[in-house]
């Protein structure tokens, strides 16, 4: 487990980070979440090393992490870029056989993982040629072809149309099935949500919420539901205990006061005509998000 | 999610990092391959080759068709004078007015009587007779050097430039090369990459020794070409006495160019564009093309070249120019590569320092003093 503890960061008197402490667990995907400036590119900078902290700790497994153990780290920067004269295969191979790949294992791993990641078509293709979304996925590429122990990847999704989307979660909840410890930061939320087992939350340098994504959901529902009838429910205005927040003919959404309550509220809904849903509304991660940041 | 394809497994697992050695191998082999194949490496390269061969060729077509070669004849040696020899004969009156037209460069030589000579001349000449004119003679009589010591003027100019000018050349050409590449690196964070998996001075040490291997190979090729070329077109005088220092300048060559690669290296790490390469490699622009303009004009200033002989940036071109001029003794070229190689160590110390204290700062440019602190 990667385990950051305390970190604290300053650029010129400006504190960027403060007290940031949280685990990446292996086997799960961790998405890191925050606003522009909150401090995630920084967080992963000093993480892999390219960045010193001014104070705090990285540990792994409860040892200090070391040059040693960064070699069984994967990055993804968020300024993209492989060399621009370089063969996408070529380049992948490069940095796999810097990490101790021979030849032939380093082509068939480098091989292999560009055409799951996509770009079969592009392996002779120097970089600069491919489109964007294309760049990214070798970086993608870069960033794993070595079998990292554990990912640190800085907006991995940004850029990419939403089957590529598809395609790198795809790889990268394979990583974790395989037990690498996998954190990236991201703006689509929708996509944290959909993937990640484990939520950060970062604003102004703070760590605001950490943990898992349904303990969070749980942390943060309220008594709010749905409900779908085929007659009109404005007799839902009336009974007591309800706080009625949207209502729209035979659709309306309201909170509670507690279970009691909402049991009643359905029978009488059965009672009053077909009722074609009847469900717990469970925040999403952007409402989440702007209540933990605020 | 189900994917198409799955990963070779973890079989065998990591892989242990490899060696120093092996980092460095391959950083250099990826400095080659990729300068190999930049077409504007390349085209300039050959360009390079073409013009030193076209040169080495019109020497050896001018040294043909030369109008002959001057000559003084004294009244009493024109009998003496070959028949159809092409050469370009001045009369005179008497032996000590042929030896001051030798002596002020108007004649390549003089034929006078001189009874010593078993056959009734001699030839007299200033430091070496010339080729032509002994050529034409069916039988070589003594000649006179009025002084031997002296190389031809316009040959030491020549040496001086070419020894100059490749120096500036090659030491200019991958020394940009290098600093281009490491803000490359930078720029595009791949640096990031790359020093997670090797220590940074393997990368530093890669980078140098890729690109000393191609500027080595350059020298060489040109010094090929030089050599062969001279001789295939039969000047192959003019490389008496230039072949040691030739193969001095590409021992003196090696160490300075990696002082300089070093260097260089280093101060491209300061910054973190390629447009802001200039503001830190301009002092060492400044020390490659001190040399070129110094053996330009002091070639004939044997104070001024003792000095540059020993200063380890421009012994590459001193140092080899004082031994074609037999103005150095047997151990001073020992010593001025003591001194060089020393340097070239402090250098790479100090330039891995730089390196790995400015790497990884992105934004504005390093200052010096921060990059050389400890931390």
């Amino acid at each position: 487990m990667l385990e950051l503890r305390g970190i604290t960061k300053s650029y010129g008197g400006r504190r960027v980070l403060d007290d940031v402490s949280f685990d990446v667990r292996p086997g799960r995907l961790t998405g890191f979440v925050g606003g522009n400036g909150a401090g995630k590119t920084t967080t992963m900078r000093i993480v892999l090393g390219v960045l010193a902290g001014d104070g705090g700790t990285v540990t792994l497994d409860g040892d200090q992490v070391t040059a040693a153990d960064r070699r069984r780290f994967g990055y993804m920067p968020e300024e993209r870029g492989l060399y621009p004269k370089m063969k996408v295969l070529e380049q992948i191979v490069y940095l796999a056989r810097l990490h101790g790949y021979s030849k032939a294992d380093a082509t068939e791993r480098a091989r292999t993982l560009l055409e799951q990641l996509g770009l079969g078509e592009r392996l002779g293709d120097n970089v600069e040629t491919l489109s964007l979304g294309n760049q990214q996925r070798a970086q993608i590429a870069a960033a794993l072809v070595h079998e990292p122990q554990v990912l640190i990847l800085d907006e991995p999704f940004s850029g990419l149309d939403p089957l590529a989307v598809d395609v790198v979660a795809g790889v990268l909840q394979e990583r974790a099935a395989r037990g690498a410890a996998v954190l990236f930061s991201s703006h689509q939320l929708d996509v944290v949500e959909r993937l990640c087992d484990e939520l950060v939350i970062i604003s102004a340098g703070q760590i605001r919420a950490a943990g898992t994504r349904d303990a969070l959901r749980a942390e943060h529902s309220t008594r709010r539901y749905e409900l779908v009838s085929a007659s009109d429910a404005g007799w839902l205005r009336e009974e007591s205990g309800v706080d009625v927040l949207e209502f729209d003919g035979g659709y309306a959404v309201f909170e509670t006061d507690g279970d009691e309550t909402t049991q009643r509220v359905l029978r009488r809904a059965v009672a009053q005509g077909d009722v074609a849903s009847f469900a717990p509304q469970h925040p999403t991660l952007a409402q989440i998000f702007k209540e933990v940041i605020q | 999610m189900t994917l198409p394809t799955t990963l070779p497994t973890r079989s065998g697992g990591a892989p242990s990092a490899p060696s120093t050695a092996q980092s460095i191998a391959l950083v250099a082999e990826r400095e080659i391959g990729s300068k190999l194949r930049s077409k504007a490496f390349v085209i300039s390269t050959v360009i390079l080759f073409l013009g030193a061969l076209a040169l080495v060729v019109w020497g050896g077509f001018s040294a043909g068709n030369s109008s002959g070669t001057p000559v003084a004849v004294t009244s009493d040696a024109v009998q003496f004078l070959p028949d159809g020899s092409g050469l370009d004969v001045t009369d005179v009156a008497d032996r000590s007015e042929a030896e001051s037209l030798v002596t002020a460069g108007d004649v390549d030589a003089a034929i006078v009587a001189d009874s010593s000579s078993p056959l009734g001349f001699a030839i007299i000449a200033d430091s070496e007779a010339p080729t032509q004119l002994m050529l034409t003679l069916a039988q070589v009589p003594p000649v006179e050097l009025l002084n031997p010591d002296d190389t031809n003027p316009a040959l030491r100019y020549l040496v001086a430039i070419g020894f100059g000018i490749v120096f500036l050349l090659a030491a200019s050409l991958f020394g940009g090369t290098i600093a281009q590449s490491v803000v490359e690196e930078k720029q595009t964070r791949v640096v990031e990459l790359l020093i997670s998996a090797i220590p940074t001075r393997a990368l530093l040490a890669g980078k140098v020794i890729g690109n000393t291997v191609l500027a080595m190979g350059q020298i060489l090729i040109l010094a090929a070409i030089a050599i062969v070329g001279l001789t295939v077109t039969g000047q192959g005088e003019i490389l008496q006495g230039l072949g040691a220092p030739i193969a001095w300048f590409a021992v003196f060559f090696l160490f300075g160019f990696i002082l300089l690669a070093s260097l260089f290296a280093a101060a491209a790490a300061m910054v973190s564009r390629q447009e802001d390469i200039g503001s830190t490699t301009m002092p060492l622009t400044m020390l490659i093309m001190a040399p070129y303009f110094l053996v330009i004009f002091f070639n004939d200033n044997p104070t001024v070249l003792a000095i540059m002989s020993y200063i380890p940036f421009s012994a590459p071109v001193g140092m080899p120019m004082r031994l074609y001029l037999g103005e150095a003794q047997w151990w001073e070229p020992i010593l001025s590569l003591a001194i060089l190689i020393a340097t070239c160590v402090a250098a790479i110390l100090v330039g891995a320092k730089i390196y790995q204290n400015s790497l990884l700062r992105m934004g504005a440019r390093v200052k010096l003093r921060e990059a050389l602190s400890s931390r």
